[in-house]
């Protein structure tokens, strides 16, 4: 038991936890797609935001129409799994819109790439929305009235007083939504769009090195992720002592 | 009294909450003329924060009308940011914008609703500063300032506006005792110089030495209205009998 373990990291086999051999060939790859993975995930959240933005006003709307069409979205993409969502939005919707292709920073064909941002943007936008709702409400009540009390209409009083103050919760929850993202955006690489899992999945095809390429983009994904997530919190902290100036 | 002396004019404002279950405004009605000084009193839970805060449709009644300047508010097509900048108010808890300075928090409301220009705001908000003594804090956040400092500026705030009335919302009540006087000042200099103004309060002395009239509510209702000296040496309803037994 304890040998076959050990023989995991020694035996140079197919299914070994370090052979990287197929590396000095297929490395250029895995670059690749780790840019595409970054791009995927970070485009995606950032056009959440004005989508997020106007789902989380309509979910605190007093117009009940408006709060359950708001709420149904969100209900909707946060209830349904991301890649069935993917399936219709890549075979559905882009199926019938046709994306000229344009390649942009020299590795990013637009045909390629929209259909998926789109996809994921769409269900970031529901969580984002949730995001901003509760940023929201964490603003106390007073300072709406304030504003109101003062003449600002209801759009004034959230653009001036409450949003400026919901930022500080709203931003490392935003963060830690791109983060989600870069792990979840791994579902585009079903149909081929070439970010990490896909680099790993064709690279173990063709090699058939089954193990290594995967333990490969774990430590990529890993040496994006955690160094993030540590830095989100070190912004936390520092916007809390913030408060108390 | 001419009617265009009726600055407020409630008719029959009730409010309930929770589909009726909860009353919490019973068919009330006040007038109130300008440069008098109107003194909201009861018990709490009495509906008298309520109803002050009808008065601006923070609270929209569930029944009834309140006129402003001859305008029913509660008419769906009036404009109420309109009429809220003639209506200043004042937060038990402040209601400072602690992302911005005083300068800004003063300035805020005429310089968005472009009534003034900065510099203009700029400059009203410091001869407003300087009249209550915190000049010196133009700059600061309102973190460093301490709750009667934070009250008076609430108040200065709103008196930016230029405002016709001014709704006081237990104003001194989260106050540390050593601060409540230097806002009751405040108020009682506002009130010399004929600010209408409505105020929701348990200080009875104020009450007494400011008010033009005393307002006292039970249950959601107006029980009493009187002169401050007649409703507090000869208060003619057993309710309000029992409170000024237990308060004074």
């Amino acid at each position: 038991m304890f040998e076959s373990f050990i023989q995991l990291f020694t035996d140079p086999g197919p299914a070994s936890f370090v052979n990287f051999t197929f590396l000095p060939k297929y490395a250029p790859l895995f670059i690749e797609g780790v840019m595409n993975t970054l791009l995927l995930s970070v485009v995606a959240v950032l056009l959440a935001i004005v989508p997020a933005l106007m789902l989380a006003l309509m979910r605190l709307s007093k117009n009940r129409l408006i709060r359950l069409m708001s709420g149904a979205y969100i209900a909707i993409f946060r209830s349904t799994p991301l890649l069935v969502q993917l399936a219709i939005i890549y075979f559905g919707v882009f199926n019938l819109i046709r994306i000229p292709s344009i390649v942009v920073f020299g590795f990013v064909n637009l045909a390629d790439f929209i259909p998926f941002v789109v996809a994921l943007s769409l269900n970031s936008a529901a969580y984002v929305a949730e995001i901003f709702r509760a940023g929201i409400l964490a603003v106390d009540s007073g300072q709406t009235e304030a504003a109101r009390s003062l003449g600002l209409s209801q759009w004034g009083a959230m653009r001036l007083v409450v949003l400026p103050q919901a930022i500080k919760n709203i931003l490392p929850a935003l963060a830690n939504e791109i983060i989600t993202m870069v792990k979840e955006s791994s579902v585009c690489s079903i149909y081929g769009m070439g970010e990490l899992v896909f680099a790993a999945k064709t690279v173990s095809g063709s090699t058939m090195i089954g193990v290594g390429p995967f333990i490969l983009i774990a430590a990529l994904y890993f040496c994006i992720n955690y160094p993030a997530s540590k830095a989100i919190e070190a912004v936390e902290r520092r916007m809390r002592r913030g408060d108390k100036r | 009294m001419a009617t265009n002396d009726k600055l407020i004019h409630v008719v029959d404002v009730t409010k309930t909450y929770n589909h009726g279950a909860v009353v919490a405004l019973d068919k009330c009605a006040v007038d109130i003329e300008r440069g008098e000084v109107v003194v909201i009193i009861g018990p709490s839970g009495s509906g008298k924060s309520t109803l002050l805060r009808c008065l601006n449709l923070l609270e929209t009644p569930t029944s009834g009308h309140i006129l402003v300047d001859g305008v029913d508010i509660t008419d769906s097509k009036v404009d109420i940011n309109l009429h809220r900048r003639k209506m200043g108010m004042v937060f038990q808890h402040f209601n400072l914008f602690p992302h911005m300075t005083v300068l800004k928090n003063i300035t805020l409301a005429p310089v968005q609703l472009k009534l003034k220009t900065q510099a203009e705001a700029n400059e009203q908000a410091m001869k407003l500063l300087e009249r209550i003594g915190l000049s010196d804090k133009a700059n600061e956040y309102p973190a460093m300032l301490s709750g009667g400092q934070k009250q008076r500026i609430a108040i200065v705030r709103a008196l930016a506006m230029e405002p016709e009335v001014m709704l006081f919302d237990e104003p001194t009540s989260a106050l540390d005792p050593e601060m409540v006087g230097e806002v009751l000042d405040l108020m009682q200099n506002l009130a010399r110089e004929g600010m209408t103004m409505a105020v929701v309060t348990h200080e009875m002395g104020f009450a007494r030495e400011v008010g033009s009239r005393v307002i006292f509510m039970d249950g959601g209702a107006i029980v009493e209205e009187n002169e401050p000296n007649a409703f507090f040496d000869h208060p003619q309803s057993a309710r309000a009998k029992d409170f000024l037994a237990k308060v004074l």
